[in-house]
């Protein structure tokens, strides 16, 4: 059993929902970004999606952007990112990761040797933004070969129609883009939420989590309420990039202000079922 | 086998791309988000809808001639080729188009579509700003409200087209991430189009993005190449020995190229942006000195370093200033069908000032980097032998950048 499947299993159990957290790579400096990833399980983390840098990221809003800069300047690369993955598992044997990107730094390293670099540094999942159904086999067999899910998205704009092609060879769960937009600007309503995801438990039975947009506790909470988990990313980097002094560095705060975001977050998540 | 139809493409031709999937070879495709899949999917039905219908074909005509002024035309550059001392050079003047480039050649095509979609709101990307230009034309002439993203970069160094833009009615938006330039711009545009998706139109201004526009913005473009084709045939009663054209995105080249694609007898030649130098790190010139890469929905030859992050290209031209490069271009490189030159920012300012001295015609400093080729190759030519080059836009909105290039003051 993967590690993403064994966690969900337990969640399953435990009848709670799944916060899952992010963070980009080396943003913004490779030991910052190692200690919050460190200490993001014990904040209430129960999986963990690590952003890999990328000079053209389509999809995102101004704040990932920023943290991808960032993180490029500090000297991030695929390979360090790899090397960030493998230094947590080397602590911690039981929280999945997952690389979420672009291709093309993936293309650049080498489709297979990438492949299974990733599943050796302990990756467990990926998430590749601009590899849409219809060009995954550049990718998908390479990675099912090293053990690693592929993790699709799906979007409000996707059809009923096409909803089984696009989960056709998916594992370890389904990502919702909540909205049709780019991340960290605007958020979908419960209502919302609430229609899109029986189409999507019609097609799988893997678990959906919801993302872009889910940015406070109670959101979290309501994504929970309706999905297996929320996904928590801008809204982190906002927290964190507003700890940064004026050049952009570190200070003592970053780290401590981070995992107190996370910590509410979970809380939230963990609490959002009672009574239901 | 069935028989092929007069005037199609032949069973072995070159011109049958790009498959199903979008690919030309291994070049092309859909590397798009999921958000916008289903938009690409739609575009592409619905131009394969409006290509067979005579209503949609006979529209295009009508727009190209009475509103472009199409046909363009062919001129034989007698002075020029006297200059050189070689080979008889002939301009396939596009930029006498309505806006002053081919860019034209693709909006009224494809704002027809987008009306044929129902789509109420058109964006586009733009560098120099011939094709923001162009979109806004047309935008204009069919009352729809435009968005045009233009790198703050590219907006400083084209303040004219700038302003033409917002005369035109559209809003410009300066787009300041990365170099702010063109690949800055096109991902702005990717991301307004993801929040838009219900009612806006993406107008692509080149032979790149995702499937189906680089084969859409080359059937459009391809007026030049059968134009050129038919009037250096009437004027010569031959095919050209060379045709040679700027290469940024590439749609004007592929434009003239493609119809010439089964004439294996007719050599082509593309010309990047050296900028500084091919072995400095200041140029544009993704097939010389790129490889192989997925950008803006497209695979194909990209300039990158090790670690697959894009590099901002460098030219003095703002239209050919784009790291990457259409992937159809991509395929014909690869299998040599079409050969790939560079021209530096010095020598297409040399070939600026050599046209409008000899020709009395101020060319865009894109194709003057065509012209900076031809007057390498030109005078090793025979004097019977003909050069046809596509003078793909005018140079009014070059005429600040030159001026400072050149040390003079306005």
């Amino acid at each position: 059993m993967s590690r993403i499947e064994a966690r969900f299993a337990q969640l399953r159990r435990e009848g709670r929902g799944a916060l899952i957290t992010f963070l980009e790579a080396w943003d913004p400096d490779h030991d910052t970004s190692a200690a919050m990833l460190r200490g993001m399980p014990a904040a209430g983390a129960d999986l963990i999606e690590i952003g890999v840098p990328f000079s053209d990221p389509m999809a995102d809003g101004p704040i990932i952007q920023a943290a991808g800069k960032r993180a490029l300047r500090a000297g991030a690369t695929l390979a360090r990112t790899l090397a960030l993955v493998r230094d947590f598992r080397a602590g911690d044997a039981a929280t999945p990761i997952v690389l979420m990107g672009y291709l093309n730094p993936i293309l650049s390293y080498g489709t297979e040797r990438f492949c299974t670099d990733a599943a050796a540094a302990g990756v467990d999942g990926l998430i590749v933004v601009d590899l849409p159904a219809e060009e995954s086999d550049l990718l998908a067999p390479l990675a099912a070969r090293a053990g690693l899910d592929i993790i699709r998205l799906v979007a409000p704009t996707t059809t009923d129609a096409r909803m089984p092609h696009v989960l056709d060879g998916s594992s370890g769960f389904v990502y919702y883009v909540a909205i049709t937009g780019i991340t960290g600007t605007r958020s979908a309503s419960g209502d919302e939420l609430a229609a899109a995801l029986p189409r999507i438990r019609r097609v799988t039975k893997l678990p959906v989590a919801i993302g872009f947009g889910v940015r406070t506790p109670t959101q979290a909470a309501e994504a929970v309420r309706v999905a297996d988990a929320a996904v928590v990313a801008s809204a982190l980097i906002d927290t964190m990039a507003a700890t940064l002094d004026t050049r952009g560095h570190a200070t003592e705060t970053t780290v401590p202000t981070v995992l107190a975001g996370v910590k509410a977050l979970a809380d939230a998540v963990r609490a959002a079922r009672a009574g239901m | 086998m069935n028989t092929p139809i007069p005037g199609s493409p032949l069973p072995n031709s070159l011109r049958t791309g790009p498959d199903e999937r979008g690919r030309f070879g291994e070049f092309g495709g859909r590397f798009v988000a999921e958000t916008l899949m289903p938009l690409i999917l739609e575009v592409e039905a619905a131009y394969r809808a409006a290509r067979a219908d005579p209503s949609y074909q006979a529209e295009i005509e009508r727009l190209l001639r009475d509103y472009v002024g199409r046909p363009s035309p062919l001129w034989f550059a007698e002075r020029l080729s006297e200059e050189l001392g070689g080979a008889r050079i002939y301009f396939k003047r596009d930029e006498l188009n309505h806006t002053g480039a081919h860019k034209i050649n693709s909006c009224v095509g494809q704002i027809l579509l987008a009306r044929r979609m129902g789509k109420t709101r058109i964006i586009a990307e733009t560098g120099a700003g011939q094709h923001g230009v162009a979109t806004a034309t047309v935008c204009a002439l069919f009352g729809l409200p435009c968005t045009v993203y233009m790198g703050a970069t590219d907006v400083e160094r084209q303040k004219p087209n700038v302003f033409r833009m917002k005369l035109l009615g559209a809003e410009v938006r300066a787009v300041t991430s990365g170099a702010g330039t063109l690949k800055d711009a096109m991902n702005e545009a990717l991301r307004d189009w993801v929040a838009n998706v219900h009612d806006t139109y993406y107008l692509i201004g080149t032979v790149a993005g995702p499937h189906p526009y680089p084969m859409m913005v080359r059937d459009f473009q391809c007026v030049i190449g059968e134009e050129a084709k038919a009037q250096l045939q009437a004027a010569t009663g031959r095919l050209p020995d060379v045709a040679v054209a700027c290469i940024g995105g590439g749609s004007n080249a592929m434009g003239l190229f493609h119809p010439f694609l089964d004439d294996r007898s007719v050599r082509l030649v593309g010309v990047e942006a050296a900028g500084d130098g091919l072995d400095t790190e200041r140029h544009a010139a993704s097939l010389s000195r790129g490889r192989p890469g997925v950008l803006h929905g497209n695979r194909t030859y990209l300039l990158q370093d090790a670690d697959g992050q894009i590099q901002e290209a460098h030219s003095i031209s703002a239209g050919l200033d784009y790291p990457g490069v259409g992937p159809e271009h991509s395929w014909l490189h690869d299998i040599g069908r079409v050969e790939y030159a560079a021209a530096t920012d010095q020598e297409a300012l040399a070939a600026f000032q050599l046209c409008t001295r000899t020709e009395g015609i101020i060319p865009a400093l894109e194709p003057a980097h065509a012209l900076a080729h031809v007057a390498k190759i030109a005078p090793g030519m025979d004097r019977d032998a003909i050069v046809l080059m596509n003078l793909c836009g005018r140079g009014d909105k070059d005429i600040f950048t030159v001026a400072d290039a050149l040390g003079v003051k306005l």
